[in-house]
């Protein structure tokens, strides 16, 4: 599986993130960071949706998300 | 849940130094310079690179790239860059300019320094209007585009037209590159990674003058959401400002 | 081993030029304007030959930015105008004397104000003293008598530049930029070519820490440190200051008067010694610092002065100043767009002298 690590203070809350998403997983949290923009996450329902393919990463403009893979087993998922 | 062999597949990259910026949301310089400092490091030149660093939003870039750099006057970071090449050729200098910076004050310089073909690299975001100073006409603000210098819109036979520089700078003998890309969806953002390899790859190779223009929004003097500031940069400026390579000389046979 | 003296005979420009070379200065950004044409003409051939380079630029603005990343990335470099190029340059200058960048520029001072004329004059002496720009600087300012000392002091001006961090302007005129002189050129030793390794920009070899030249100082508080930083530089350059005290010592009347029309003066102050006449000459050779204390040491002896210009009268504020306590000085102009001779200044001198 995939997964997205938004670093929360980098944040700023403009969104473009969610529009590039495949998966359609990024949304707006409720809550604020420490300069009062409310950040993006992937909710915990759909973090395994994440397919890694760093789409969010390469449009977000603060350099706030990382993206981690793993590499796919053989024979399985 | 983390698995143990997962891997980091995107992170900073290690020319971006880490701190916040002090851009607003949503404006692209971030992701220009993401796409600087990526190139920087794969292209091993972050330790040779000078920057002359422009007047307007990006005056801050020097503070988010781990490169030694100048401040250059308003327009003059071709100037700058060229004494900077001149007086040490070995290393790799670049500039990073804004439209106002570029195409208004700073006509003179762009010009000439394109026209003697210095080997140095100029990075142009061009977001239709002055930033910094609080959302002006821009050299490249689109008729009836409204600034707050132009209230009503740009008026054609009033402020004139707004100037395509990418298509100027492949009419100069000096240039060896020209491109234009847009940072305002993914596939686009790729492609301006290539456009400025490219535009790297001519001084490294000491070809001649690389010059890659940098569609980009500015929602905050747009007056518009980071969204509908892409929306815009899509629908009103790319058609205004068309994407692609301009000249290349490697398809053509070179500068002399 | 400095080289066997020769002599050759050449302009001041050209003299300027060759002091540039031996000084090791390997950059030249210039713009054709009228009377310093010379100077890029020379460098333009010998500048290439001495392993530099040279750039004609498309403006003097341009030329004075070149001059700026050059300088930034700590190569010995020059760039030369006549006063309505200088006009343009003064936005380079500023940046460089607020980042602190050392570099040599020259100014062979033509008339003004506007487009003036294309002979002597000496109307820049204010932009060439009070920070030419915005913002509160200075810089130092060198101005040569003679063609020897045209050369001199462009050897001096880069190690002065480089030394203190600062642009230094040799200050010439229309007739010292023109005039030929025979002078002995010399080579100075042990010129220090990286002498901005400390903080010059050369990429971060070895992975040091980057470095930024900048004069932008947002923080609260910062660029009210870099002012004062900057001024107390300023300050420490008082004791610097340096003239040419000529008949000084008996005079009952000094001469104030600075390059080309110092050594006229001085022509005249030979012919009124001849005469028995008590007179002196007082020729700041660095406009900035100003040589205050020499002056007011002269004005302590309870000696009279007579400031004569190539201008409506702009040192005399200097000389004034720095005699405020004890003295007073006499103004005698030279209107711009006139040619001086020593003829022409006896009168005014002798008027002062007799009191009239």
């Amino acid at each position: 599986m995939s997964r997205i690590v938004v670093q929360e203070d980098r944040c700023k809350g403009c969104l473009l993130c969610t529009t590039v998403c495949p998966v359609d997983i990024i949304v707006q949290s409720d809550r604020f960071n420490v300069s009062g923009y409310k950040v993006a996450e992937v909710p915990e329902a759909d973090a395994d949706k994440c397919i890694g393919c760093a789409s969010c990463a390469l449009i977000c403009p603060d350099v706030a998300i990382k993206v981690y893979k793993t590499p796919k087993k053989k024979g399985g998922k | 849940m983390i698995e143990l062999n997962e891997k980091l597949v995107f992170d900073r990259p290690e020319s971006v130094i880490d701190r916040p910026t002090h851009y607003c949301p949503g404006c692209h310089h971030g992701i220009a310079h993401r796409l600087i400092g990526e190139l920087l490091d794969e292209m091993g030149l972050a330790e040779k690179t000078l920057l002359a660093s422009s007047i307007g939003c990006s005056v801050f870039l020097y503070n988010y790239l781990n490169v030694d750099a100048v401040e250059s006057p308003h327009g003059r970071a071709p100037a700058v860059a060229t004494g900077m090449k001149r007086a040490r050729p070995d290393k790799f200098v670049f500039t990073y300019q804004g439209d106002g910076d570029l195409a208004s004050i700073g006509m003179a310089e762009i010009m000439h320094a394109a026209n003697r073909g210095e080997k140095i690299c100029v990075v142009f975001v061009n977001n239709t209007v002055y930033g910094m100073t609080g959302g002006q006409m821009a050299p490249t603000t689109l008729i009836g585009q409204s600034t707050t210098t132009t209230p009503n819109g740009r008026c054609q036979t009033h402020d004139g037209s707004p100037i395509r520089m990418t298509e100027i700078m492949a009419t100069l003998g000096g240039v060896a590159y020209a491109a234009r890309g847009s940072l305002d969806n993914v596939k686009n953002i790729r492609q301006a990674k290539k456009y400025l390899k490219k535009a790297f790859e001519f001084q490294t190779n000491e070809t001649g003058f690389g010059f890659v223009e940098l569609l980009s929004g500015c929602p905050t003097n747009w007056k518009m959401t980071p969204l509908q500031a892409n929306e815009r940069l899509q629908n009103e400026m790319i058609p205004y400002f068309p994407l692609g390579v301009y000249k290349d000389v490697s398809e053509d046979g070179g500068v002399c | 081993m400095s080289k066997q003296p020769e002599r050759i005979f050449v302009k001041g420009n050209e003299a300027i030029s060759r002091g540039a070379l031996a000084a090791k200065c390997k950059c030249f950004f210039g713009y054709p304007i009228t009377p310093q044409n010379d100077i890029p003409e020379f460098m333009s051939t010998h500048m290439i030959k001495a392993g530099g380079d040279f750039v004609q630029a498309e403006s003097e603005v341009a030329a004075a930015n070149m001059l700026l990343g050059a300088a930034a990335a700590g190569i010995r470099s020059m760039t030369s105008s006549s006063s309505p190029g200088m006009s343009l340059k003064q936005e380079a200058i500023s940046y460089m004397a607020g980042s602190e960048v050392p570099a040599v520029i020259v100014n062979i001072n033509r008339g003004g104000p506007g487009l003036g004329d294309i002979g002597p004059s000496q109307g820049d002496y204010y932009q060439s003293t009070r920070g030419g720009g915005h913002g509160d600087y200075r810089h130092f300012t060198l101005a040569p008598g003679n063609v020897q000392e045209a050369y001199d002091l462009t050897i001096k001006a880069f190690d002065i530049a480089f030394k203190h961090r600062t642009p230094v302007l040799i200050l010439g005129d229309a007739i010292l930029g023109q005039m030929k002189e025979p002078i002995t050129p010399w080579e100075p030793e042990a010129v220090d070519e990286e002498g901005g390794r400390d903080w010059a920009l050369t990429g971060r070899t070895d992975g040091r820490e980057k470095r930024l030249i900048k004069s932008l100082f947002l923080a609260e508080g910062s660029l009210a440190g870099q002012n004062k930083h900057l001024q107390e530089k300023y300050d420490s350059w008082q004791d610097l200051a340096e003239c040419e005290e000529f008949e000084c010592e008996d005079a009952d009347l000094i001469i104030c008067a600075y390059g080309s029309i110092g050594r006229i003066a001085k022509s005249a102050v030979r012919k009124f010694r001849k005469e028995g006449k008590k007179v002196g000459l007082f020729r700041p050779i660095t406009l900035y610092p100003f040589p205050n204390e020499q002056l007011r040491a002269l004005a302590d002896q309870g000696k009279r002065f007579l400031t004569i210009e190539h201008n409506m009268g702009q040192m005399v504020d200097d000389v004034r100043l720095a005699i405020r306590m004890v003295a007073d000085s006499d103004f005698y102009p030279i209107y711009p767009g006139n040619l001086p001779t020593p003829d022409e200044l006896e009168e005014p001198i002798l008027n002062c002298l007799e009191g009239k």
